[in-house]
């Protein structure tokens, strides 16, 4: 059953990942690109990440794509025109082979790190998806996460300082 | 198998009472608007359909379900058809962490009175009100019209800059709580509403709240003397209704997390937990209407200036002041 329902979710979001490159119409993108980033908000939760998924609707479909959509309506973008036997189209389908392949590899081969620590499949279930992450992100990684919030911070200042500018 | 089919039917026949009671309730709500309103501005309401004017709901309905469904040439058509849509389940959907009472015992059964108990209920409530910004945002694009598209730009802006104090001014509720959860934000509030304790973080909420749901005084997106009727303006018959009905259920789930949040949610003296819920939400929708009735509306800059450079900082600050508060009383 479940199974079942991560091939048809998995169909889905290739298909709208397909779509995004493929649309003409900028709006068409975006909305696909909104599948997309449904689909991937179901993955966390059947992967026991209920936080994730409820983050990754707000900060990229409801935030991040809703400013591209402002972005596309403001400016009125029509339909792109298509360019036909562009070279940057071969280098992106080598890369995005090299990339699936490389995928594949490391998949098969078993070679995936984080299996083994303290905080296990049992222990999410048991305390929580999202205290685990508040507490590892004010703990081990508050270094990390305080550099982060900084970053972010100088980036709104610059935003405000470029804004300014043209009035 | 059996206790399967049991947790699936009790959960479909949860879903089947919440549509009906909701989807009525949305009906009612849009006559008691126009009563009270007439009532404000001295004049009588609809009062021909029915006794004191009842069946309105149902005479809007085939109305809307029998008018000529046109689509605007040079429209974008798919995403035309699919806006309302949109517009009426992401409201709908929100609907399935809200906790109306508490557990109550079926034949035995435990059944709680809410369709699934999110650990994260008020980050799926945010995340879907971030989502029904689409219904609009593409409704107004894909009319091709000057005043739709206008209005969904307006709506855009509006919607994402209240939601930022809106979710801001969650943050103190879910400390006093510690949790995610709405069931667990009520029970909470079992001696003492949240409102008594946070009145200024309601009044945040309450702001934010009343600018979510696009009504007087924050209606810019569907300006009638501005913009013709805003982002539906194109639309007609049942595309149009839905439109509608979303603002109204959209008004009912503003209203159940305001009681949810605030107000004590189910708990209250004598009467059965359901009716008190209810009672609050009704409560509530009543001071949407009779704000409506009485505020002239916001001018846009008005709004954003209102928005970002007042409520925002308020709203941080009080997050910051209750959050501070709560640590030292801790003893942190």
């Amino acid at each position: 059953m479940e199974i079942m329902y991560f091939y048809l979710l998995a169909a889905v979001a290739v298909a709208s990942g397909f779509m995004v490159v493929t649309c003409k119409s900028p709006v068409n993108n975006a909305i696909a690109l909104m599948m997309t980033f449904v689909c991937l908000a179901n993955f966390y939760v059947m992967l026991d990440a209920p936080f994730m998924a409820a983050i990754q609707i707000m900060v990229y479909a409801g935030a991040i794509l809703m400013l591209i959509i402002f972005t596309i309506m403001l400016l009125n973008l029509g339909t792109a025109v298509a360019r036909k036997g562009s070279h940057s189209v071969v280098w992106a389908t080598v890369l995005a082979l090299l990339i699936a392949m490389q995928g594949y590899f490391v998949i098969n081969r078993g070679e995936v790190s984080g299996i083994t620590g303290e905080i296990t499949g049992e222990m999410v279930k048991k305390v929580g998806h999202t205290e685990l992450i508040a507490k590892s992100l004010f703990t081990d990684f508050l270094l990390p996460f305080e550099i982060a919030s900084i970053l972010l911070l100088v980036a709104i200042v610059g935003a405000v300082i470029i804004a300014k500018k043209e009035v | 198998m059996n206790d399967i089919l049991i947790t699936l039917l009790i959960i479909i026949i949860k879903l089947g009472l919440i549509f009906a009671v909701v989807l009525t309730m949305a009906a009612y709500l849009v006559l008691a608007e126009r009563k009270i309103l007439a009532r404000m501005q001295l004049r009588y309401g609809p009062n021909r359909v029915g006794p004191f004017g009842m069946f309105q709901p149902v005479a809007d309905l085939i109305k809307m379900l029998t008018k000529e469904d046109v689509c605007p040439a040079g429209a974008d058509k798919y995403l035309f058809l699919f806006a309302p849509g949109l517009a009426a389940v992401t409201a709908l959907m929100s609907l399935a962490v809200v906790p109306f009472g508490p557990t109550i015992e079926i034949f035995g059964q435990q059944v709680p009175q809410v369709v699934c108990d999110l650990n994260i209920g008020v980050l799926y409530f945010l995340g879907l009100s971030s989502l029904a910004v689409y219904g609009i945002a593409l409704g107004g694009w894909a009319s091709n019209s000057k005043y739709a598209l206008l209005a969904s730009i307006r709506g855009l802006a509006q919607l994402i800059s209240y939601e930022l104090s809106m979710g801001l001014a969650v943050v103190p509720i879910i400390m006093a709580a510690r949790s995610f959860s709405l069931t667990d934000i009520v029970m909470a509030q079992e001696s003492l509403p949240f409102v008594l304790i946070y009145p200024e973080t309601f009044l945040i909420f309450f702001v934010s709240v009343a600018a979510e749901s696009k009504r007087i005084p924050f209606d810019l997106p569907e300006a009638e003397n501005e913009l013709v009727a805003g982002f539906h303006t194109e639309y007609s018959g049942m595309r149009f209704g839905l439109f509608f009905v979303g603002e109204y259920i959209n008004m009912i789930i503003l209203g159940s997390m305001t009681t949810i949040f605030f107000l004590g949610g189910w708990h209250g003296p004598l009467l059965p937990p359901i009716f008190w819920f209810l009672f609050k939400v009704l409560g509530v929708a009543f001071v949407f209407i009779w704000m409506r009735g009485t505020m002239p509306r916001f001018r846009y800059d008005q709004l954003m200036h209102f928005g970002w450079k007042v409520l925002m900082p308020i709203a941080l600050l009080d997050v910051v002041v209750r959050g501070g508060f709560m640590v030292w009383s801790l003893g942190g």
